[in-house]
């Protein structure tokens, strides 16, 4: 079995609004420019090619088709597409090296949030039959799931407010986040609610953003950088979409993954959690201790660009991992309403 | 490294017509999941992984409908991956599930795709115009007649052609218990009266609307070994634009690459004698020609001689869509892995009355997007090599 690493990471700025297309290309190009540059690779050298993202978000079909001109896809690329966050195109990616039909390959994913209602648009993300009728709103459905956890003893308000406040001071050392700064729990607490128990800090900003990651197999990764993030586990597992038939203040599919991967001994964890509650939620689905650093980054609450922060989870992980921070790193990736569907990625410098 | 034999153990689909208004969406993949788990003879136990392809999200109205769906399609506390490459997906799903297999990821996997047009408005879902971008107003047919015209200019190809392989497809369908159109009585002279849509496309030589699934269980060698299965001997995918300048749209070049990676993976030097049976994604008449020219089956220029002479007929050279195929049920999500299962079937020799006798060796195909999305499998009765 082939060993695969990730070698290369960028992302494009999470900022509020971006004046181009819903299908990514004016985000992707500098992106893939400066990730071929950063490992010395062409175009022509990528074996595989595989990006993630929603054709309901850019409020369009085939957005992913006019993405493609971001490559410059002549002669003809070796290609797919999930309509997922990408974290599940970069295991589609893994699994296409593992069967050595490719050694490279490059990864990305891309959303424009600011072009639609985001809040309005995941509520097409439920039974059509019988809950998108209703049109139930997304920051409400969050709120549901805050305050079971809250009337459950898991977590308070104050716990939320420290999620959001740590969140924004580490992310003044991520220079691609869109929300930074030096507070604290006791100021975000004195905010109003937006979906009580939620208040706006406690909700993952409404960001446009790209992303992409290039992964190599053994020794093609060990010549395109000094130290690769190798992936020793990658699982991914979903939930049943009824949340009235689902405890919704722990995550089974979480928990399978993690179970699967061996993610006992990571030093570090970049969680995807849109909301500050699911932070504390996931990591006790983890078991993390106080020992593990979670999110340098800043996290999803830093900048949340759909459809490719999941994959920005996975190429942050690896940078503490390239950079020597953690020997052992966990990446976390999540899709569906109230983390109904979840990935995990463990990564090792060894 | 080196993938490991992966080989399809059992198929299902839906009986595909306009409206499924008996069914759900759930439902309706259902139908055809139960089926091909009944073929294969597999339990729920026995599934590691779920794939579910299917076309843009918009032709049904539900953001990733696999969400919604994953109680349905078994997936629940499995992995489940939603695949999109456009109409060329439901090759692509077929592609993905073997890949899970070939890495040793996992050892038998469920792929599903589907469509339920009837559930929204595919040609509004078509209709959106995007900023910069040529509009698609008129639906696939307006996009690919001026192909059909470049094509009929360069070979020469008498009127009639596209005729002879809408005829011969709907004859088929009328073999097969689960296709939307069975016009067992069609003629070439009935397809020619029938109304001009997009010149010089008419009525008869189109792929109809079709609410449809289609499921296919695709296993390890140490599962498939001792029992009938179709094996995979090899995949390929190839993409390039939509739009450039000296693009080849009639014989795109991620075509050729594609069939090229595919005949080589598989060992074959002369398709055209070593694949006994092809199910190709035909939406409109005149694409059977074109994809035969582009997948290497003839010279360039030659493919109308061979559909008129009949080789692609059930009992000729290579028979073409025993199935029906696409213009005779375009579930178009699921169009694809029909494709693919139907080639699966021919050398299960589980085809039923569209069975061509003898057939060991089978291709399946999908195209998509502007005929920029390509997504090929060769299936075998014996295990790679062992021809």
């Amino acid at each position: 079995m082939s060993e695969v690493a990730v070698v290369g990471f960028a992302q494009a700025p999470n900022v509020r609004r971006t004046p181009g297309t819903t299908n990514g290309v004016e985000m992707l190009v500098p992106v893939f420019h400066r990730l071929l540059a950063d490992t010395g690779l062409a175009k022509q050298d990528i074996g595989f090619w595989c990006s993630g993202s929603s054709d309901y978000l850019a409020g369009r079909a085939f957005s992913f088709i006019a993405a493609v001109d971001a490559i410059g896809a002549f002669p003809p690329i070796m290609e797919s597409h999930v309509e997922m966050d990408a974290a599940w195109a970069l295991y589609e990616a893994w699994v296409k090296i593992r069967t050595g039909e490719a050694e490279t390959a490059l990864v990305y994913g891309f959303g424009k949030s600011s072009a639609g209602e985001l809040r309005r648009i995941m509520a097409m993300q439920m039974d059509p039959y019988l809950v998108t009728p209703l049109w139930p709103d997304s920051v409400g459905v969050a709120g549901l799931q805050a305050r079971l956890g809250i009337d459950a003893g898991l977590w308070t308000e104050a716990d939320m407010a420290e999620v959001a406040a740590a969140s924004r001071r580490a992310a003044l050392s991520n220079p691609d986040a869109q929300l930074a700064g030096e507070t604290t729990a006791e100021e975000l607490l004195k905010q109003p609610y937006l979906a009580d128990p939620l208040r706006a800090h406690d909700c993952a900003p409404i960001t446009d953003g790209a992303a992409a990651i290039i992964l190599a197999a053994g020794d093609r990764a060990r010549d395109l950088c000094e130290r690769p993030a190798w992936i020793t586990g990658f699982e991914h597992r979903v939930d049943t979409p009824l949340l009235g038939a689902r405890d919704l203040t722990t995550s089974p599919s979480t928990i399978a993954a993690a179970k699967a991967a061996g993610v006992d001994g990571v030093q570090v964890a970049e969680l995807h959690a849109p909301f500050s509650h699911q932070e504390i939620l996931l990591r006790q689905a983890f078991g993390l201790g106080e020992e593990v650093r979670v999110n340098p980054s800043g996290g999803v609450l830093a900048g949340h660009p759909m459809f490719a922060a999941g994959l920005v989870r996975i190429g942050a992980a690896a940078a503490e991992i390239r950079a020597g921070r953690a020997d052992k790193a966990l990446a976390h990736a999540t899709s569906g309403p109230l983390l109904q569907q979840n990935l995990v990625c463990v990564l090792e410098g060894h | 490294m080196g993938a490991q034999l992966a080989a399809v153990i059992g198929t299902g689909q839906t009986h595909h017509t306009a409206k499924r208004l008996d069914v759900s969406m759930a439902g309706l993949c259902r139908e055809a999941i139960d089926r091909a788990m009944a073929d294969a003879g597999t339990d729920w136990a026995d599934i590691d992984a779920v794939v579910l392809g299917k076309a843009p999200d918009l032709f049904e109205g539900v953001m990733m409908p696999e969400l919604f769906l994953a109680d349905a399609l078994g997936a629940t506390g499995k992995p489940l991956l939603r695949v999109h490459t456009a109409g060329s997906v439901g090759g692509s799903t077929g592609n993905v599930a073997a890949s899970l297999v070939q890495s040793g990821v996992h050892r038998r996997v469920l792929a599903v795709a589907f469509e339920k047009q009837s559930e929204s408005n595919a040609m509004w879902a078509l209709s959106v115009m995007p900023p910069f971008h040529m509009p698609v107003g008129a639906g696939a047919g307006g996009y690919f007649a001026p192909h059909v015209r470049s094509y009929i200019r360069r070979s020469g190809a008498p009127n009639h052609i596209g005729a002879i392989v809408a005829a011969k497809d709907r004859r088929n369908g009328a073999l097969n218990p689960y296709a939307h159109l069975k016009q067992a009585d069609i003629t070439v002279e009935s397809v020619q009266a029938s109304k001009m849509l997009w010149d010089p496309i008419r009525y008869d030589e189109t792929c109809p609307s079709s609410d449809g699934a289609a499921a296919v269980v695709i296993a390890d060698e140490q599962t498939a070994k001792g029992r009938p299965a179709a094996w995979i001997h090899a995949t390929a995918m190839r993409t390039e634009p939509t739009t450039f300048a000296g693009r080849d749209q009639v014989s795109p070049q991620a075509g050729k690459d594609a069939a090229a990676a595919l005949w080589k993976q598989a060992g074959i030097k002369d398709p055209v004698s070593e694949v006994d049976v092809a199910e190709i994604y035909v939406p409109f008449s005149w694409f059977e020609p074109m994809w035969l020219e582009n997948l290497g089956f003839t010279e360039e220029g030659q493919g109308w001689k061979f559909t008129e002479a009949g080789e692609t007929a059930i009992g000729g050279r290579l028979p073409v869509n025993p199935s029906g195929g696409v213009l005779s049920s375009n579930p178009i999500g699921a169009s694809g892995l029909l494709r693919y299962a139907e080639a699966a079937m021919q050398v299960l020799g589980r085809a039923g009355e569209h069975q061509v006798d003898g057939a060991r060796v089978a291709l399946g195909h999908a195209y998509g997007g502007g005929s920029q999305y390509f997504s090929l499998w060769v299936v075998g009765s014996e295990r790679p090599g062992a021809r």
